[in-house]
Order: C-alpha cells, then structure tokens, then sequence
C-alpha cells in the first residue's frame, strides 16, 4: 500500500494530547505511523488536521429509516446530486439514501459510524443498507430493553441467562452494542399503554424499566462488552421529563466498568437533550439542562450525547413507538408505525423545529446548553439523534454554535418568541467558547473511548487506523462564525483506513467500508438454548435456522471484535 | 436415501412461509416432495423441475419465430439496448432477490434507465396512500401473538394467501391468544361472498366501488356519531355493530387487498381505512397491512427506497431520481411512448398489462428475463432463462410485513444456468465497458 504524509498541519489529537501544534501525519499499510520513507506529500499547511470523527447515535439504517424515506417523497425535494465518477447518486435531506449517508459523513470528515436502533428480527435490513453505504465503518446496536427474552430472564434475576442471550443475539444479528429504548415502555405499547417513570409496572412481564436498565447494566459488565448499556429512557420529550431522566441516571451508581478496552462508563444516555424539560405542560416548558449536566458531571461512569436541535424540517424516528403517536397526536402529521414481534417497535412522524415556535427555541437552548455546561468534553458528544432532532449534516452549524457565541447571540435574535426562549433557558448568560481541541475530545476521542474502540480508532497515535480528516481551517486566525460552518462542512482530504477518499474535496475512492461486530463467547448455557428453541417454535414468525445474518450479501467485509466473557 | 431439506422459504406469495419441507432424491438433483407448502406454492416448487423449461436465451427471428442463442450473445444484446436507449424501462422485480434488484438498479444509473415493480399495477396505490396519512402497522407475530379483531378487507387469503389465515391471523395461538381461534373475532368486507368470507364471524358485503363510503361509515360510527340508514349497500345498525366490535378488542389489524387498491377512489380507499386505523389506535391498539401478492415485490420497494428514496416509479433518466406516479409508472410511461426499450424481470406485464401497454413492448428492443415460458417472454425481442430463486439460489426476500428472510437454495440450476444476479452483473460489466467506464 501507498505511504502518505500529510505535512504541517495544526493537529488536534486528544488522544496524544496534542493542541493546534504543527506536526506531520504519516500513513502505511492503512495504519498511522511513526515515519514513512517515499511517500506521496499532502500540504496541509495553515489546516486543521484531525482523526476521522465517531458517530455514537444516529438512524440511518434499517426498517424505520427506510419506511421515512418511502413515505416521505417530499423530503427528496430540492437534494438530489447526480452520478459522478467514483460517486453513485446522492439525494434525500432528513433521510438521505444510503449513498448520501456514506458521502455526507464522509464530507463532514465522519469515518465512524453506529446505527443506533437494529430490531433484531429486522438485521438484515440493517444490514443490506450498511452495505450500500459506502465509505464509512458501521456498526448496529440491536435493542433489547422491551424484549422478551430480557424481560423474562431479568424478572426471575438471571443473570447468566440473560448475558448469553445477549451474546447470541449479538452473534446471530451481527449487533455491536446493548441499545434500550422506553424501556418496558415500548412493550407496553404492545397494548396501546406506555411505562412514563422507571417504576411504572410493564403489563403482563411483572417487572419495571429500573429492573430493566440495571439488569441490562449488570449484563454488560459481565460480558466485558466495548461499549456500555446505551439507553434512551423513559419519558422522552416531555415537559418535566428531567425527574425521570435522573431517576434513570441514579440507576448507573455503584457500578463500575469492567472490559479490556479501556471504557469507564457503565451507562450511556443518549439524545439527553430529548430528556433535559423542566415545566408541567407546553406553556410553562423550560429548560432543565443544568441539573442533568451537574448530575452528569459528578458521575464519571455515566457518559452522554446531545441530540442538539438543528431548528430543520425532519423526521423523527424511534423505537419509542408511544411517543411517536403521541408526537402524530400533537402535530398531526402522517405517523407510521412498526412494532416488531417479541422484540420492539418503532415510528415515524416528520417533524418541524420551527425558530417561530417557542418550544423548538428552547430545545435548541437546551442542547446547546448540556453541551456548554458539560465539564468533561470526554464524556459528552455531538449528536442530532439524526433525524430525530435534526439532520447529521448540520454537526458544522453545531460547531459554529459551540464556538462562537455570538453565533449563538444571532440565532437567538432570529427567534419569534426569543423573549421567552432567554427565559425558559440560561442560554443567554453563557459566555463559553469550545475550541477545537474539545470539539475533537466530543467527536473523535471520547466517542472513540465510550465505544471501546479508542485503540483503532479517534487519535493519530502510531498504530490506529489512519483515518485522518483536513480541514481548510486556520486556528490560528480570526473567523466570522460563517467561516466556522463552512470550513466544517467540507474536508478537503480525507483518509479511511489509509485510503484516499476525498482529495482535494473530490472523492477519488469509496474505500472498504467494515461492518463491526462484537463476538461474546460465553459458557455453553443449555437453558437458553432450549428456551430460544422454544419461543421460535410457538411464537416467532420465521423459524429459528431463518433468523440469523449469515453470508456476504449481507456482509461483505465484517470486522468481529471478540470478547471473552467465560466464568 | 433422500435427504429433506428444512425451513426452506416458498418463492411465492408475500406471505413468505419458511417452514417449507423439501425431500430431494439421492443424488441431491432432483424434487421428490414438498411438504408445509399450500397447493399453489406446491406447484412452484415441482414446476422448476420441469423437463421442457427453457434452459438458454432465445432470440426472436424476422419471422416472429425464436432461436436458441449464447448467454454471451444474450449479455451482448441486452448491453448493447441499454447503452443505445434514452430511456429505457427496467420492470418487474418483485419475484427476485434483492441482490438481482441492486445491481439491476445500477444499471439503471448508469443507462438513465425508469425503474418500475409491479406495485405500478397493484399496490402503488397504497404507497401513494402511505405518503399520504402515513401507516400503523406491525409484524406478523404481533397479530398471532395479541390479536383479538381480525379484518380482510377486499381480499381473499383463502386463494391468494392459501397459508395466511393459519399461519398469522384467524388460526394460530400465541403467547395472549392461546385459544387461537376462539379468542378472535373476524370481520371480512367483499362485494363477493368468498371462501374467506365464509370465515367471517362477521360479513360485509359491500356495494360494488363503495368501500370508501363504507370506510368513513366506520369512523363515523367510532364516535356515535349518526349514519343515514344505509350506506355502501349495509344497514346502519351493522355499522355501528362493527365499530363496536373493532373498539372492543385489544389488538386488530386490517388486511386489505386489490379489492380496494384497483377499484374506483383507489388510493383514497386506502387513506380512508389507513384513518380508520389511526382512530382505532384512540381505543383500542390497531394495525394495518397491505396483503402484498409478489413474494419480494416489497423488497423491491425497499431496495429502491434506501437506494433512490421511492418505492416504486423511480425514473433516473435525468441522471438523478424522480418520482411522479401517473408519470414515470410503467403503463403511463408506454402508452404516451416515452420509453424505447423495455427490460423485464421476475414479473409477466405480458399477462398483467392492458393490451395498449402489452403492443407497445412488442415493437420495441425487448428483453424478458424469466425462468419460464410467459406471455412476456413471447413478445420480447429476447428471453433469457435463469435460475428459480428461492429454488435454485438463495438471496434476500422481504415478506408483506416488511421482516426480511433470506431464501434459501434446495437444488442446482440446470447446468451452465444463470442467476437473476449472474446474469444483470455480466450486463452491468459490459455496460461499463461500452461506456469506457470500466
Ligand atoms: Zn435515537
């Protein structure tokens, strides 16, 4: 393979430590390295050089997301970019096509990303679609808070049980993470019903969500996974919601990680945004962001993502099945949904975050402010919950936010009710700028670190994956926030896996792109394996030897991260 | 000794069963029994093993007569009509995998080709619906698992979907529904009296084109509030009756059919009862679901979906993706003269479309694709033979409730056969060659 240095560069790389100085990158055989011999030079002079960042949460593959994209012809309006050389067409604005997903990240100087809500039955449309995205490494995160296997086990506290279920799940779907969403909640919708508050008693399982969340907690430890428990809660977007949120955090004290990767927390709480409301109904909304952060902030074994309001028209999607229909209640826009047998749900309704309407001013306020607040860049990432609070695309206008007040000042004016906004929020008040070593600790090593994946990837230390992004950015000079958004928006060289992809802003290559997975073997368990038997036999609709993802139609290229989790 | 091969998926119908059975002779080669299947999937099975099916691509002659040609010879036509064409027309799909439909798709960018499934003459009117007002639905499991109210609206499952009843819906006992039948009560609308009306515990018979009417009855009748004394041909008194009977339940699903699809309102039936559904879910939990016929025709649709963002009608002649039912559907598209080649897949518009559409292929560069001898494949200008997926070669299907199953291959095509997939990659590499591209 070809030797690339990429030379004189300001290089932002937490991983070493290293703050805007001018150094060189040097690539061989896909890995960064300390030197190379006869390599092809870029000048990356008065530019910021970065590793590729890391998506933790985003939709952008499978059943629900595709069930946007069909029912939303409108959202193509306007997008579409044709086939060029290198690059199949490209269109879609919320719920781009899965080429445009590849690009788009790929543009944003993204190399890493994980689809947050697989429904296991579904895997293999998960799959197929990540296999059609081009570019990027991928990884999915089957959900398991509402299914029934974990409900099941988790009541009767097994434990052991319910660690080698996981381990199989994970196996036969090829997931990468244990994902919860509405815990208990999104089975009880199973019935029409919801579980709002962690005790809230799931109908007919006997069990409530805290019984759910820290048996899942426990699970993962147990397994030694790469990343954490990764939940969204109960409760979401709703006025008040921020008690249940700390109800839900409360539940990660006294446990602690244990895995040989390097991850410190034992919860992820993503979109924190979504769970961050103060008020009692829309007219007194307000933001609570500040209690949430604190708590966030004095617990090192919790880490967060944003889930920042981008102020678009987009999709919202979740396996939350009872929010969506109560969002389809409140806007009255068309609402799919999809609930999966023994296993989950899911919706969709578009949604417009409108800067007319107060409540979308707040939200944004909100997001902005878990982010300003946040004490530890490490443990809090930039995320929309793509599309959920905004489209991936619009991380260079979060930048440009997090940067530069007075970007922020500017959109705060531009808001209808921005009287209220101010009130209902602290945004105003607060002065922080981030600079960009700590927009490369909340996009590149600290979701690298919550992922447990922080030895291949998010740094530029000799050994890791050689992806590498530049952007033309001088910090050195003085920006407009405009200029912020727009270097942002278009790196102008990009590396995967020590592959030029984007030179000199045009693609030249679309990589080979892996699809992650973690491999947990666990001790040989003969009830769990009568008891999937059982439940494919008499309540499942395709037969067990039918559900697994086997083969290169699915999976072209996987990267299995194994685990021993043997006792 | 004959071996058995199990949980094989049936290439048939939507209702995608994977319980399939089948015992092959000795040596592995040949279909002995098929076992689980319905008659009509059956048949599907025991007809790829055919002695007379055509085993390599014809050519048409000037005399209307057809000759045996090469593959290659096949390959070279078939490339050479894409390249050559402005706007050609890629139908079909719907009973292949999804791998054949992803790089038949390529083709398609690469060649500006419309890209079009048989939802164009069946269920496009539901998407367009969809688009609309949106759709709750579910997996299969959930219906067998928690339905107590099950409604097949202008469909007949016991025909169409010989395994659906029993597999998904009236039958089968699961974890709540553990006496089956009898923990359900079913509700079938059908101008026609059919064998799955007979089903019914309770039956509307519609009058013909009046579903709409009917529909709107219904959640009317919802919320109390009044109805004249008849409507769509059924007394007011079995409307309120029936909306009763679906609020009572804990967890319904509508099925519908062609019945309401293909009849007059077409797409603003299925608003209708899509609404219907919506204000079901105010008190008790409902779904709907599309009885899709094809046994991968949504596939199809989701492999456009997440690769061009529409679901069926995807015109990429402008060199990026459009979508204009009424416009860049196969039959409008045909009639008005606007495609000048015509490529067939997996499907038979020879059977299925009006006459005016079926004269047009005929005069232009055609191609059929199909295991079989069709109508369409009498009328192209070329037909190449392939593989029977789900038969002959595995690869991704999705059932009507969208849950993806892959097929599986229970024997070896006849020799020197090729794929759906086989075949479209040696086209998409010639294509790139023509073009210089390669
Ligand atoms: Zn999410």
């Amino acid at each position: 393979m070809a030797e690339y240095l990429i030379k004189n560069g300001f290089v932002f790389d937490p991983a070493q430590k290293i703050k805007g100085d001018v150094a060189d990158v040097a690539i061989k055989d896909g890995k960064i390295v300390k030197s190379v011999e006869k390599p092809k030079v870029i000048d990356a002079k008065g530019m910021t050089v970065m590793a590729g960042a890391l998506e933790v949460h985003a939709h952008v593959a499978g059943p629900k997301v595709n069930i946007g994209r069909i029912f939303r012809p409108e959202d193509k309006l306007f997008t579409y970019r044709p086939t060029e050389k290198n690059h199949r067409m490209e269109g879609g604005f919320s719920i781009p096509t899965t080429y445009k997903t590849g690009y788009a990240y790929a543009r944003l100087g993204y190399t890493t990303v994980m689809e947050a809500a697989m429904p296991p039955l579904f895997a293999r449309h998960v799959h197929e679609e990540m296999r059609d995205t081009p570019i990027i490494d991928e990884g999915a995160y089957p959900v398991f808070g509402n299914n029934w296997f974990v409900l099941e086990y988790l009541k009767n506290k097994e434990l052991e049980n319910v660690a080698a279920y996981i381990a199989w799940l994970l196996r036969v779907t090829k997931g990468f993470a244990i994902k919860v969403v509405n815990p208990g909640g999104t089975e009880a919708w199973g019935w029409g019903l919801n579980c709002l508050q962690v005790k809230d008693p799931v109908p007919y399982f006997d069990i409530t969500p805290e019984e759910i969340i820290t048996g899942l907690i426990e699970a993962n430890e147990y397994l030694g996974l790469p990343h954490s428990m990764h939940i969204h809660g109960n409760n979401l977007g709703n006025p008040g919601n921020y008690t249940t949120t700390l109800d839900t955090l409360k539940l990660a004290a006294g446990h602690k990680a244990k895995n040989k990767f390097g991850r410190e927390q034992v919860m992820h709480h993503t979109h924190i945004q979504f769970h961050s409301y103060g008020g009692t109904k829309w007219a007194d909304f307000e933001s609570k962001a500040r209690p949430i952060v604190d708590y966030v902030n004095k617990h090192k074994n919790i880490t967060i993502d944003v889930g920042f309001v981008t102020l678009d028209e987009t999709t919202t999607m979740t396996a939350d099945g009872p929010f969506e229909h109560h969002l389809t209640e409140l806007n009255h826009l068309k609402w799919a949904n999809a609930d999966v047998e023994l296993e989950t749900a899911a919706g969709v309704v578009p949604y417009i975050y409108s800067p007319d309407i107060f409540v979308s001013g707040i939200q944004w306020a909100v997001g902005l402010e878990i982010a300003l607040l946040s004490k530890d860049p490490m443990r809090c990432y930039i995320t929309t919950d793509h599309p959920n609070a905004g489209p991936f695309t619009r991380y260079p206008r979060i930048i440009k936010w997090l940067m530069s007040q007075k970007a922020r000042e500017e959109q705060i004016k531009a808001f209808k009710a921005n009287d209220k906004v101010v009130n209902a929020s602290e945004i105003a008040s607060i002065d922080r700028e981030l600079n960009l070593y700590e927009i490369a600790q909340m996009t590149r090593a600290g979701p690298a670190k919550c992922l447990g994946l922080a030895s291949m990837y998010g740094g530029l230390k000799p050994g890791q994956d050689a992806d590498v992004a530049v952007y033309d950015f001088n910090p050195d000079k003085e920006h407009k926030p405009m200029e912020i958004e727009e270097a942002f928006s278009e790196v102008k060289y990009l590396f995967k896996t020590g592959v030029p992809i984007i030179m000199d802003h045009k693609f030249v290559s679309e990589g080979r792109k892996r699809t992650l997975w973690v491999d947990a073997k666990v001790n040989e368990n003969p009830q769990v394996v009568r008891d999937v038997k059982e439940k494919f036999l008499k309540y499942y609709t395709v037969t067990e030897k039918n559900y697994e993802v086997v083969g290169k139609h699915f999976i072209p290229n996987p990267y299995a991260i194994e685990v021993d989790a043997t006792h | 000794m004959t071996k058995t091969v199990t949980d094989v998926i049936c290439p048939f119908c939507g209702t995608l069963c994977d319980d399939i059975e089948v015992v092959l002779s000795d040596d592995g080669k040949k279909i002995l029994e098929v076992m689980n299947a319905c008659a009509i999937g059956n048949e599907k099975f025991h007809h790829s093993q055919a002695a007379d099916r055509p085993k390599r691509p014809r050519m048409q002659q000037p005399d209307g007569s057809y000759k045996e040609v090469s593959y290659d010879e096949a390959i070279e036509y078939t490339a050479q009509m894409f390249v050559k064409a402005k706007k050609p027309l890629m139908y079909g799909w719907s009973s292949t995998n999804c791998e054949a439909q992803s790089v038949g798709h390529e083709i398609g960018e690469l060649c500006g080709a419309v890209v079009d499934n048989t939802a164009t003459v069946c269920h496009g009117p539901s998407l367009i619906a969809i688009q609309d007002v949106g759709i709750p639905s579910c997996t299969l499991g959930e219906i067998k698992n928690r339905a107590d109210r099950i409604i097949y609206w202008g469909c007949n499952p016991a025909h169409a979907h010989p395994r659906h009843m029993s597999r998904y819906s009236i039958f089968p006992r699961g974890f709540f529904t553990g006496k089956g039948q009898q923990s359900r009560k079913v509700i079938v609308v059908d101008p026609r009296p059919t064998d799955t009306s007979n089903m019914a515990d309770y039956y509307y018979q519609v009058e013909q084109g009046r579903d709409y009417e009917l529909l709107q009855a219904f959640r009317t009748a919802l919320h109390g509030h009044w109805l004249p004394d008849m409507v769509a041909g059924i007394p007011k008194e079995k409307i309120y009756e029936g909306a009763e009977v679906m609020k009572s339940g804990r967890f319904g699903i509508i099925f519908f059919g062609m019945g309401v699809t293909q009849t007059l309102s077409k797409n603003h039936n299925i608003d209708a009862a899509i609404m219907l559904t919506k204000d079901l879910n105010e008190f008790s939990k409902f779904s709907i679901m599309p009885m899709r016929g094809h046994y991968n025709v949504t596939g199809s649709g989701e492999v456009l979906g997440w690769q061009f963002g529409f679901a069926y009608g995807v015109d990429l002649s402008r060199g990026f993706a459009r979508y204009n039912p009424g416009e860049t559907t196969s039959n409008d598209l045909l009639r008005r003269g606007e495609v000048d080649a015509v490529f067939v897949i997996a499907s038979d518009p020879g059977a299925h479309f009006p006459i005016s559409s079926v004269k047009k292929i005929a005069k232009l560069p055609s191609v059929a694709v199909d295991p079989h001898f069709t109508p369409t494949t009498e009328i192209c200008k070329l037909h190449v033979p392939v593989a029977f997926v789900g038969i002959e070669c595995g690869g991704n299907a999705y059932r009507m409730d969208n849950v993806p199953i892959d097929t599986r291959k229970v024997v070896d095509p006849p020799e020197g056969m090729l794929t759906d997939e086989q075949f479209l990659e040696k086209v998409l590499h010639r294509v790139k060659e023509i073009k210089g591209a390669a």
